[in-house]
């Protein structure tokens, strides 16, 4: 019974199931809501099942339709498509409960409800089969499907600025693709294969691989909104529904970035990668800085959340430089310990930004004032979620920027301490900021009655996202399995 | 200078002369021809790259490849057209507002 309930292919059933579920969606619109929770109950399921097997047992690597590697595809079954899988199942799975709330049955937009299950199953699956490809060809087509979901959810309220918001997300999404895309051309040209693994034994460090290496990261960059072609992000994730917000903040950027993790510790090793490290870092610690003051400038609650994001995708691109070969293991452990805190309390913040804006009718942040009062509960999801994004501990937020700054100063980068340290500060000012509204002493006459499933389930995220620190053993365990990276992730320094 | 190079070279030079336009152009329409332009310039380089060969059919996983990367242009496009009409259809208008900051309420 356990030896049959291991060696199902559940990795399989994590692309296929959302896929599917999206087109009943789509055809049956009456019972969407249904099906999207049905579908939402089992992926994490699904996906427990797919850890569990990996690790307890040594089953024969998963090749779609059976054809034998060269020919067929080959899923990658590594701790971070283990991990990330696992955090899209949990946060996937929170974002459907509250959008049953936040889209009700009876909306006088019937549109947004019948188009939100199909589209959000689609992103689910898309990203899903992303994680588990293992070669750049599958990555890219994996990714169009992620960009073509998202755009079409952004556009999902229908006014003039989200429809330009999504046309720009779609003309951004394509021209990263293409850039990417061609770089993918060059080093097939060279190599004749486009899988991770053989690329990473042939590639050489040649002029035109240089030339490939830059498209993609470009490419990449662009798709996950490092500044400072960040410039899309914040309208982007604040003209769509929060649970989109809430999808595009934790798992969208990330893909992209997970892509450029892969290539950067596997394929990309044998090229010269110091000066493009470098840079990377360099525009990582201007995102912190900038995307942490903007955010304090905000009025908005959904922009301010929104320029945080750019601020932390600013330490995730501070593990390219950190990654020197002592701090291999560190810096790639910490960008993955932070993708998955941020995903939490990122999707759990977007989710009470729109429970406000329900609530209060604006997310204005003055229309927060004496919000501490009747919908507390809000405050109090936020103010957990945050403190990741501060980085206090015992969050895993805290953990990583610890990793980091080990990292930096193992290396002697001791000039990203002083980054790290004013991003940790900024990110207090603005939290404290929108809670020093919440907390106003203002009588506000009445609310809206709000539905359990849009304050309950954030909390949970929070609550993760605060406790990460305290659980993060077994998850790195879990994402250093065939990990690219060797060695201690606390390097001890010697005088 | 063999005719895969010269392909290749092409299919460079219509990627740059459609991101230029992708980015000067103001005109929606226009921005839509440019992302096209830009990817029959990839999909030029990956037939260039597959003809390399001696044989005179050429590579099949790159024309795959390329077969992929037209569906998925394709519907790009038409999501950009659909999303561009119901933009005129609102706002009467083909390109960015420059005031989009005004009104987010």
């Amino acid at each position: 019974m356990t030896e049959l309930f291991l060696h199902q292919q559940w990795l399989i059933w994590l692309t296929l199931l959302p896929l599917g579920a999206a087109v009943a969606a789509f055809l049956a619109p009456q019972q969407a809501r249904w099906i999207g929770l049905a579908t939402a109950l089992l992926l994490p399921v699904c996906a427990l099942a797919g850890i569990l097997s990996v690790t307890l047992t040594h089953a024969d690597p998963i090749t779609a339709g059976g054809w034998p590697t060269p020919l067929g595809i080959e899923l990658r079954r590594d701790g971070l498509a283990l991990v990330m899988l696992a955090v899209t199942a949990l946060v996937g799975f929170i974002i459907s409960c509250y959008a049953l709330g936040y889209f009700p049955v009876h909306d006088r937009h019937y549109d947004k409800v019948r188009y939100f299950w199909p589209l959000w199953l689609f992103l689910w699956g898309s990203c899903n089969a992303l994680f588990v490809s293992g070669d750049l060809f599958n990555l890219y087509v994996t990714l169009e499907l992620v960009t073509l979901s998202s755009v079409a959810l952004i556009a999902l309220e229908g006014g003039k600025q989200a429809l330009a918001a999504a046309l720009r997300y779609l003309f951004i999404g394509l021209l990263g693709s293409l850039s990417y895309l061609l770089g993918v051309g060059l080093l097939y040209g060279s190599y004749a294969t486009v899988d991770i693994a053989l690329l990473g034994e042939m590639i050489s460090a040649t002029r035109l691989n240089h030339a490939a290496m830059a498209l993609m990261v470009a490419g990449l960059v662009l798709k996950s909104a490092l500044f400072p072609l960040h410039f899309w992000l914040p309208q982007a994730h604040t003209m769509a529904p929060a649970p989109v917000s809430a999808a595009l903040s934790a798992l969208v950027v990330k893909a992209a970035y997970v892509i450029l993790l892969r290539l950067w510790f596997e394929v990309f090793p044998a090229l010269d990668t110091f000066a493009v490290g470098h840079l990377l870092g360099l525009l990582g610690s201007i995102a912190i800085v900038w995307g942490s003051l903007m955010a304090l400038r905000q009025e908005r609650l959904k922009l301010l959340i929104a320029y945080s994001t750019v601020a932390q995708i600013g330490y995730l691109y501070l593990v390219f430089p950190l990654a020197q070969p002592e701090t291999m293991a560190a810096a790639w452990t910490g960008g993955v310990l932070l993708m998955m805190t941020h995903a939490c309390g990122k999707s759990a913040m977007f989710m009470v930004a729109g429970t406000i804006h329900h609530t209060a009718g604006s997310d204005r942040l003055s229309r927060l004032a004496g919000a501490g009062g009747p919908v507390g509960v809000l405050a109090v999801v936020f103010t957990l979620a945050a403190t990741t994004i501060i980085g206090l501990p015992p969050s895993g937020g805290f953990f990583a920027k610890w990793i980091f700054i080990n990292a930096a100063l193992v290396t002697g980068q001791w000039w990203y301490l002083p980054i790290i340290l004013s991003g940790t500060l900024l990110a207090a000012a603005y939290i404290a900021r929108v809670l020093g509204w919440a907390f106003l002493d203002v009588k506000r006459s009445s609310y809206p009655v709000i539905p359990w499933v849009m304050k309950w389930p954030p909390l949970v995220l929070s609550v993760i996202a605060l406790l990460f620190g305290l659980i993060a053993y077994e998850p790195i365990q879990i994402a250093l399995i065939g990990a690219p990276v060797h060695g201690s992730i606390m390097v001890e320094m010697t005088p | 200078m063999t005719t895969p190079l010269l392909y290749a070279g092409g299919g460079i030079l219509l990627f740059s002369i459609g991101l230029h336009a992708l980015l000067i152009r103001r005109h929606l329409l226009r921005k839509i021809l440019a992302i096209n332009i830009m990817g029959s310039g990839v999909f030029m380089v990956f037939i260039a790259i597959g003809a390399r060969g001696t044989d005179a059919v050429g590579d099949p996983v790159t024309q795959v490849m390329v077969l992929t990367g037209i569906v998925v242009s394709l519907c790009f496009t038409a999501v950009a057209i659909a999303l561009t009409i119901r933009m005129h259809n609102l706002t009467n208008c083909t390109t960015f507002a420059t005031d989009e900051e005004s009104s987010l309420d």
